[in-house]
C-alpha cells in the first residue's frame, strides 16, 4: 500500500465514530452564506448553521485534541513523585493540571457541537479516536520531561497559536487560554533542559539523550508532509487551520535550531544544514514507517497508556455511580419536604 | 562467641537520657514536622494526577496536592532558616532519612481506592483547618502568615473532602462499604494527631504552638458530624498507632522517600 492511501485508511478510521453524513445536509443557499461568513473572517457560533462536513471535521479535531492533552498527562505525570526538587515538583504538578485543564474546556467546546463527552471518551477507550501520537512515547529520564515542555509543547504551540483564529468561535476561545499557558510551559520546559545542559557531566548527557530521542517524534507532530496530508485542504478552506504541515515544520525548525546551539547539544540529524536561499534550513527526512507504526497503535506505550485511561474510567465507575445516587436522594428528600 | 547475644546488662525502660531542647531546636523540629505532613500527603494524591476517577476531580484531587506542596515549600524554607545550617528546603526534603521525617502516619498510608484516598484526606483536612486557623494567632509572625494562607486554601479541601465522604456514605451500598472499610483501616491513625511532644510544650508556652487538646475537640467534633451525614461509623476498636512523632514510621514511608528522593541522590552536586 502507498503511504498516501494508508494515510486516508487511518484519517478515515479516525473519524469512524461520527456517522457519515457526506451530502446528507447539503443546502446550496446556506452553504453559500457560510463561506461568505468565513471570507468575512466572522466566527462561526454553536447555534449557525454549519455544513455537516465542517462539524464533523471540528468534532474529530477538537476532541482529539481534547484527549491528546488528558492521555498528555500521563508521561508527564509518570514523573511528578521523582521531580528532583520542591520548585520542580511544583511545576510538574501545574503543568500537568494545566493539561486536564485544556481537556476540559475542549471537551465542553465539542460539546457545542452536539456530541457528548461520554460519547467521546468511549470513541477514545474504544481505541476509535486518536490523540497526538507523540505521547506514545515513553518519558525514560528527568530530562524527557524538559524535553517535553520545551520541544513537544513548542511544536504544539506552532499548530496552537494559528488556532487562536480558527473559525469556530467556542475553539478559538478556548486555545486563547491553552495558548497562554503553553508558551509558558515551553519556557519551564526550557529552563529545565538549561538546568541540565549547563550542570554536570552526567545531566548534559541526559539532556543530549532526551534530545536524541525526542527530535524526530517532535518533527512528525506537524502530521504528514502537505503532498500527504488528506484532511488539510478542507480544514485551510474552512479557516479551521491556517497554514500547512510543512510550513509550521519548517518554521518549528529554524526556530529550535539556535536554541539547541546555545545549549551546546547536537541536533541527531546529519542532513541539517542553513540554507541561505529559502532563509531556512534543511533537513532529513523522519522516519514516517515508525509514524504509521505509531499512529497505528504499534508505538513503544500505544497499550499502555489506553490501559491507563480505560483503568482510570472505569475505576472512576463507582465514584461517578455514588454521586450521582446521592444527588439523585437528595433531589427525591428536597422534592419531598 | 554466643556471649555476644547476651545482653551484658539488662536494658532499663525509658532510661534514656532527658534531652532537653532549646527553643530554636523545637522551632525547627515542629515546623519540620508540619512540613513533612504536607510533603507526603502531596506525594501521595499526586499519584492519582491523570488517573483520577472523572476529569474534574482529577484536577481538583491535583489541586490539593498543589496547595499543600506550596505550604510544605514555604516551611521547608522557614525550617531551614530556623536551623541555621545552611541546608536549603530541598536539602531537607531530599536528603532526610527515614527516621528523620515527622509526618504523620496518616499521610503516607497508600491511596488505595478513592474512597481510602478521600478518608485520609477528610481527616487531614479537618485536623489542618482547625490546627492552621489557631496557628493564624501564633507569635512566630512566618508561621502565623504560612497558616493564614493555608487556612484560605483548606477551607475549600475540606468543604471537597467531607462533601465526598457524605456522597459515600449516603451514595450506592458499594460506596458505603469502600468508605466505612476506609474509616475502619484509617482510624487507628489519627489519634496520633493530637499528640504534644517536647516541642509542642515549649512553643505553647511561649505562645507559638497550638494546644492539639483543643484542636481534637474541634476535629472529633466535625468528623462525627460528617460520619453520620454520611450514614457511616468510627471503629470500635479504639487502638491508635503511634510512633512519627520520633521518626518512627510505617513501613511505607522508606519506599515513597526512595521514589521522592532517589535523583538528587544519584547525582548530588547537581542543581536542577
Amino acid at each position: 500500500m502507498k503511504n498516501h492511501d494508508k494515510y486516508h485508511l487511518i484519517f478515515a478510521y479516525e473519524s469512524r465514530i461520527f456517522v457519515a453524513m457526506e451530502n446528507a445536509n447539503t443546502n446550496p443557499k446556506m452553504e453559500e452564506w457560510f463561506d461568505a461568513k468565513l471570507q468575512k473572517n466572522e466566527m462561526v457560533e454553536p447555534k449557525d448553521w454549519m455544513p455537516d462536513n465542517y462539524r464533523k471535521h471540528l468534532i474529530r479535531q477538537i476532541s482529539q485534541h481534547a484527549h491528546s492533552e488528558i492521555v498528555g498527562m500521563l508521561p508527564e505525570g509518570n514523573w511528578i513523585t521523582r521531580a528532583p526538587s520542591l520548585r520542580a515538583k511544583i511545576v510538574l504538578l501545574a503543568k500537568v493540571q494545566d493539561e486536564g485543564g485544556h481537556g476540559l474546556y475542549l471537551y465542553t467546546a465539542a460539546e457545542t457541537l452536539g456530541v457528548s463527552r461520554d460519547e467521546l471518551l468511549d470513541a477514545l477507550h474504544t481505541g476509535k479516536a486518536k490523540y497526538s501520537s507523540i505521547f506514545n512515547y515513553p518519558t525514560l529520564t528527568w530530562a524527557d520531561i524538559g524535553a517535553v515542555g520545551w520541544l513537544v509543547d513548542g511544536a504544539a504551540i506552532m499548530n496552537q497559536v494559528m488556532l487562536q483564529r480558527t473559525s469556530y468561535g467556542p475553539y478559538a476561545r478556548a486555545m486563547v487560554r491553552i495558548c497562554k499557558e503553553e508558551s509558558f510551559h515551553q519556557r519551564q520546559g526550557y529552563e529545565s533542559i538549561c538546568h541540565l545542559a549547563f550542570g554536570t557531566e552526567e545531566q548534559k548527557q541526559m539532556a543530549q539523550d532526551a534530545l536524541n530521542r525526542w527530535w524526530w517524534p517532535t518533527l512528525m507532530m506537524f502530521g504528514p508532509t502537505d503532498a500527504n496530508s488528506p484532511n488539510s485542504a478542507n480544514a485551510i478552506k474552512w479557516k479551521i487551520k491556517r497554514e500547512s504541515n510543512d510550513q509550521l515544520r519548517q518554521r518549528f525548525i529554524n526556530q529550535t535550531i539556535p536554541q539547541i546551539e546555545y545549549l551546546g547539544l547536537t541536533v541527531p540529524d546529519p542532513d541539517l544544514k542553513w540554507n541561505e536561499e529559502k532563509n531556512g534550513y534543511d533537513f532529513g527526512t523522519p522516519n514516517w514507517d515508525e509514524f504509521m507504526a505509531v499512529i497505528s497503535g504499534n508505538g513503544p506505550c500505544n497499550k499502555e497508556r489506553l490501559k491507563a485511561r480505560v483503568d482510570a474510567h472505569k475505576g472512576g465507575e463507582w465514584v461517578r455511580a455514588a454521586a450521582k445516587a446521592h444527588a439523585d436522594k437528595k433531589r427525591e428528600m428536597e422534592f419531598a419536604a | 562467641m554466643f556471649d555476644l547475644l547476651v545482653p551484658v546488662q539488662p536494658e532499663i525502660s525509658n532510661n534514656q537520657p532527658e534531652i532537653i531542647m532549646n527553643k530554636q531546636e523545637a522551632l525547627f523540629n515542629y515546623t519540620l514536622r508540619l512540613a513533612d505532613n504536607s510533603l507526603i500527603l502531596s506525594q501521595r494524591l499526586s499519584e492519582w494526577t491523570g488517573h483520577g476517577p472523572f476529569l474534574e476531580e482529577d484536577l481538583a484531587l491535583t489541586n490539593i496536592a498543589l496547595d499543600i506542596l506550596g505550604q510544605s515549600k514555604s516551611l521547608l524554607e522557614y525550617a531551614a532558616q530556623v536551623e541555621g545550617k545552611g541546608r536549603t528546603e530541598d536539602d531537607l526534603a531530599f536528603l532526610r532519612g527515614e527516621r528523620e521525617f515527622y509526618n504523620t502516619l496518616l499521610v503516607e498510608q497508600p491511596n488505595g481506592d478513592y474512597a481510602k484516598t478521600i478518608a485520609r484526606q477528610c481527616f487531614m483536612d479537618a485536623f489542618d483547618y482547625y490546627f492552621y486557623s489557631e496557628l493564624s494567632n501564633s507569635k512566630d509572625a512566618t508561621l502565623a502568615g504560612i497558616a493564614a494562607k493555608s487556612v484560605k486554601e483548606i477551607t475549600y479541601h475540606l468543604r471537597h473532602t467531607s462533601s465526598w465522604m457524605v456522597r459515600f456514605g449516603d451514595g450506592t451500598e458499594e460506596s458505603h462499604t469502600r468508605l466505612q472499610n476506609a474509616i475502619d483501616e484509617l482510624w487507628r491513625y489519627t489519634g496520633e494527631l493530637f499528640e504534644m511532644t517536647e516541642a509542642d510544650e515549649i512553643l505553647l508556652k511561649e505562645g507559638i504552638a497550638v494546644d492539639l487538646n483543643a484542636v481534637k475537640v474541634k476535629w472529633e467534633k466535625h468528623i462525627a458530624e460528617v460520619l453520620e451525614t454520611a450514614k457511616v461509623q468510627a471503629p470500635e476498636n479504639k487502638y491508635m498507632q503511634r510512633g512519627s512523632r520520633e521518626g518512627k514510621h510505617t513501613e511505607y514511608l522508606g519506599y515513597i522517600l526512595a521514589e521522592m528522593q532517589y535523583l538528587p541522590r544519584a547525582i548530588p552536586n547537581a542543581k536542577w
